[in-house]
């Protein structure tokens, strides 16, 4: 049993980045920041069409270049095991199964040596029919047993039907997503030497642990022998937490040069198709309500896509599950499997789409009923968690609502959409709710008296750009009783104890959890003064109220959009986030984690988009010329605020994650305030300018 | 393989370079500084800013070889001695970066965009070009939107800058 953090020193204080120095200075070394003697570099060749087959590799000129070491292709590939994951399973045969797939790599003295060889590859195929092109009636869509990480995929609760047949008020709307790419700014990079010592990976990862542990499956090795160092991770969003097929080429490579280190780091290009990315979806969201609309049935019905030889299936349906009362509701999930690269996390897989559609489509009720959009979401709390019948351990939703209202100035807002003009702008706000489960997985803690008050501790957690590094100091000195000047971290490293995957926003809960743990029963064993050398090594427990209470962050975004009525340009003015998350352990860092989440709900909103030409198969925005992120110029002043909520159920520290909620909900708030602007609903993501041309 | 030198963050560093290799390889791969970083290697994201002889440069666009005799200053040479530059302080108390990899390209384009407008170079956000700038917030994105951060400091990069900046 662990109990509740009672010292409130450390956590909740606001203080700089533990590792900021550092970075401003670019002294904190990424994977591909290690310079060591003889190391080799690796370039991949990648699949020239969708679907086919190899039927020949000529690698003679390359290997004529000088420098060149080798080239790897699907005929002198090591064997990987048949169970292995298959988009992990590269260069075990001819087979094309996307476009951009690795299908072998170039090794070599130098970058420049590798880049030139890899260019000189000639790789024949013959190319089969393919299919990319996601479609609601696609003949093949079929409903997966579970979506992630292990929801059903389809409920059906009431008689929604005759709920909406007999609504006072009704929308019945289908919303798309285009597929997304969570484009780290740090690329998937590995460096990795091979040895008969044993196998050592600097990879760009949110999972030291689980890149080991995949590493030693598939290459048949004791995992004791692998070693996965991450000290430092340029961003992954997702993205980084499953090992990715690049990881097995470095493999594959280092072992044909054993003793030297094998430098990887994918382009843009490369990475686009071999590293996940946000399924595209086709979400048709029907809505009944009573005249006061308090909501009679939800029906949340999604159409995505997986690859043909792998499922991942985005839980896109599964928030609508708890996030309104109503007395029917019918959720469904479909895949359509395609020769498109394996989807995988991106920030808060499911949430993200689905709250999208959700809360656009509440948008579209309270238009349709005349009720104030927060009004709307207000008169359809639940008392429970629909979902599951359990009460909510907290639930700060009309909290958020309310607060951030009086925030942002929403009292006397006209709803009357496209009546206010400033020159040729149109201007409207807009409103959306958010919302993201508590996880918590496990890890384990080690914490160790160094004597004089000083203590470490130790844990493969891994620090993307969360803060890990700072909070769980933080946590530490409060469990430890001491000051956060006194704990020594270490983190990301799989040589230290396990941790879970930076991803779910379950990071600070579950490591956290653990650090508590043992640092409790540290202080247990030694009467609260262990003496140096003192050492406890600790599990974080299952959480004891799993079974009885339903664990949720809410919040609430507003936003103020202009769009151009000559051009059809959206441009956000303002953006105001309030949030209910439990206990914020650091101010500072929190709303750093909180803006960008917003400021990708933004990108999502208005800009993102991976585009696939279906004639190829291929992906035609494969880099960050084509597929736009935010940038600067798109960016206004965000404003981020939380309420206290103290939440004695979540975790000792009474947190929850917030890694994820900010993306929640943002882009049907600037979608909703892009109508309230111009009277028009853009349905299909993102709100480019073509979709609001003739605006006048 | 070409001899040039290097003066980079005020250390002289000759070197032999393969005429091919960028100024950001030549500084990562061969000289092992680690400030300036590679986010696409295409100019599409700003990770590799250096300043060159004080201008702000993408250093992945740039050959090493057409800088031999260079002053380079990355990230890790803005400050005095052991001090961190203003700019970077302000970073650190505004949380102007989560990741970091942006970051010191962010603060090398920082500085030399001050510097830019300072001598009165307009922007596309400048309204009278012939006018001395004002750094509003707008002036600041609009010229450090070569700069990209997917963790999505920007707010707090355009506070840190706007507090050095005044
Ligand atoms: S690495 Fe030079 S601009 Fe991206
Ligand atoms: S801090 Fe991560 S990309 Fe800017």
């Amino acid at each position: 049993m662990t109990d509740q953090l009672t010292r409130r020193a450390a956590v909740g204080e606001d203080r700089r980045r533990a590792d900021g120095r550092l970075k401003v200075l670019g002294q904190a070394r990424y994977a591909f920041e290690q310079l060591p003697a003889g190391a080799a570099y690796l370039v991949p060749l990648l699949a020239p069409v969708a679907r086919g087959r190899i039927t020949a590799i000529d690698a003679a000129a390359a290997l004529a270049v000088d420098g060149v070491l080798g080239v790897l292709t699907h005929e002198n590939a090591p064997a990987l095991p048949e169970h292995a994951r298959p988009p992990l399973r590269i260069l075990q045969s001819p087979d094309i199964t996307h476009r951009g797939q690795f299908v072998g790599g170039v090794l070599a003295d130098t970058p420049e040596a590798a880049a030139r060889a890899a260019g000189l590859v000639r790789v024949e195929v013959d190319a089969a029919a393919h299919d990319t092109a996601l479609a609601w009636d696609h003949p093949d869509a079929y409903v997966p047993d579970t979506v992630n990480p292990d929801y059903p995929a389809v409920t059906e609760d009431g008689d929604v039907d005759g709920a909406l047949a007999s609504a006072a008020h009704a929308v019945d709307v289908t919303y798309r997503t285009p597929m997304h790419h969570n484009h780290p700014m740090e690329p998937h990079t590995t460096v990795v030497t091979w040895s008969d010592a044993g196998v050592e990976l600097h990879e760009s990862t949110q999972h030291p642990h689980g890149v080991r542990a995949t590493v030693a499956e598939l290459f048949g090795l004791d995992p004791e022998t692998v070693r996965v160092v991450a000290p430092y991770v340029g961003g992954g969003f997702g993205g980084k937490g499953q090992l990715h097929a690049h990881a097995v080429l470095a493999c594959m490579a280092a072992q044909t040069v054993p003793g030297r280190p094998v430098k990887l780091a994918l382009t843009r290009r490369q990475l686009v198709p071999n590293a996940g990315h946000r399924t595209p979806t086709i979400q048709r969201v029907r809505l009944g309500a009573e005249a006061d609309g308090r909501l009679v049935a939800i029906e949340h019905d999604v159409a995505e896509h997986t690859s043909r030889i792998t499922e991942f299936a985005e839980q896109t349906a599964v928030a609508t599950r708890m996030m309104y009362a109503a007395g029917a509701r019918r959720t469904r999930h479909r895949l359509v499997a395609l020769d498109v690269p394996a989807p995988s996390w991106m920030r808060a897989p499911g949430e993200t789409p689905g709250m999208y559609a959700l809360e656009s489509a509440l948008d579209e009720l309270a238009c349709a009923a005349g009720i104030d959009p927060i009004e709307l979401r207000v008169r359809n709390e639940p008392e429970t968690d629909p979902s599951s019948g359990k009460p909510f351990s907290s639930r700060g939703l009309v909290a958020c609502l309310r607060e951030g209202a009086e925030r942002f100035g929403w009292a006397g807002r006209d709803p009357e959409p496209g009546v206010r003009r400033d020159g040729r702008w149109l201007v409207g706000s807009g409103v959306a709710a958010a919302t993201y489960p508590v996880y918590r997985q496990s890890a384990t803690a080690r914490v160790r008296a160094f004597g004089g008050g000083r203590f470490g501790v130790t844990i493969a957690a891994a620090d993307i750009g969360t803060g890990a590094w700072t909070v769980l100091a933080q946590i530490a000195a409060d469990a430890l009783g001491v000051a956060v000047e006194d704990i020594e971290l270490r983190i990301g490293d799989s040589a230290l104890p396990p941790a879970s995957v930076a991803g779910g926003s379950s990071g600070t809960t579950t490591w956290g959890t653990a650090i508590v743990t043992a640092a409790q029963k540290l202080l247990a064993e030694h009467d609260g003064d262990p003496p140096a050398g003192a050492e406890v090594t600790a599990d974080a427990p299952p959480n004891p109220h799993a079974d009885d209470v339903a664990m949720h962050a809410f919040g609430a975004h507003f936003a103020e959009v202009r769009v151009d009525s000559d051009t059809g340009e959206a441009r956000v003015a303002r953006m105001l986030g309030v949030f209910a998350a439990g206990r914020i352990v650091n101010p500072r860092t929190a709303r750093s984690q909180f803006m960008g989440g917003m400021t990708m709900g933004l990108g999502m909103a208005l800009h993102e988009a991976t585009i696939l030409d279906h004639r190829h198969g291929a992906i035609v925005t494969p880099d960050l010329a084509e597929y736009h992120v935010a940038s600067h110029a798109d960016v206004p002043a965000l404003e981020v605020h939380w309420i206290d909520e103290e939440d004695p159920y979540v975790n000792p520290m009474g947190s929850k994650g917030i890694g994820e909620i900010g993306i929640v909900g943002a882009a049907a708030a600037i979608g909703n305030a892009v109508h309230h602007a111009t009277g028009r609903r853009v349905r299909e993501l993102p709100i480019t300018p073509d979709k609001l041309l003739g605006l006048g | 393989m070409l001899d040039i030198t290097l003066t980079v963050d005020g250390v002289t560093r000759p070197l032999a370079v393969d005429p091919r290799t960028t100024l950001l390889d030549a500084l990562r791969e061969r000289l092992d500084v680690t400030a300036p970083k590679k986010g696409c290697d295409h100019g599409q994201c700003g990770a590799c800013t250096v300043l060159v002889d004080g201008r702000r440069v993408l250093s992945c666009l740039t050959l090493a070889v057409q800088q031999d005799g260079a002053q380079v200053t990355t990230a890790a040479g803005l400050g005095e001695g052991d001090g961190l530059h203003p700019l970077a302080e302000a970073f650190l108390d505004h949380d102007a970066l989560q990741c970091g990899y942006c970051t010191p390209g962010q603060l090398c384009s920082a500085v030399g965009m001050l510097d830019e407008a300072g001598r009165g170079h307009a922007s596309h956000a400048t309204a009278d070009v012939a006018a001395v700038p004002t750094l509003t917030d707008e002036e600041i994105r609009e010229r450090m939107s070569g700069n990209l951060c997917r963790c999505g400091a920007y707010a707090n990069i355009v506070s840190a800058i706007r507090e050095v900046a005044s």
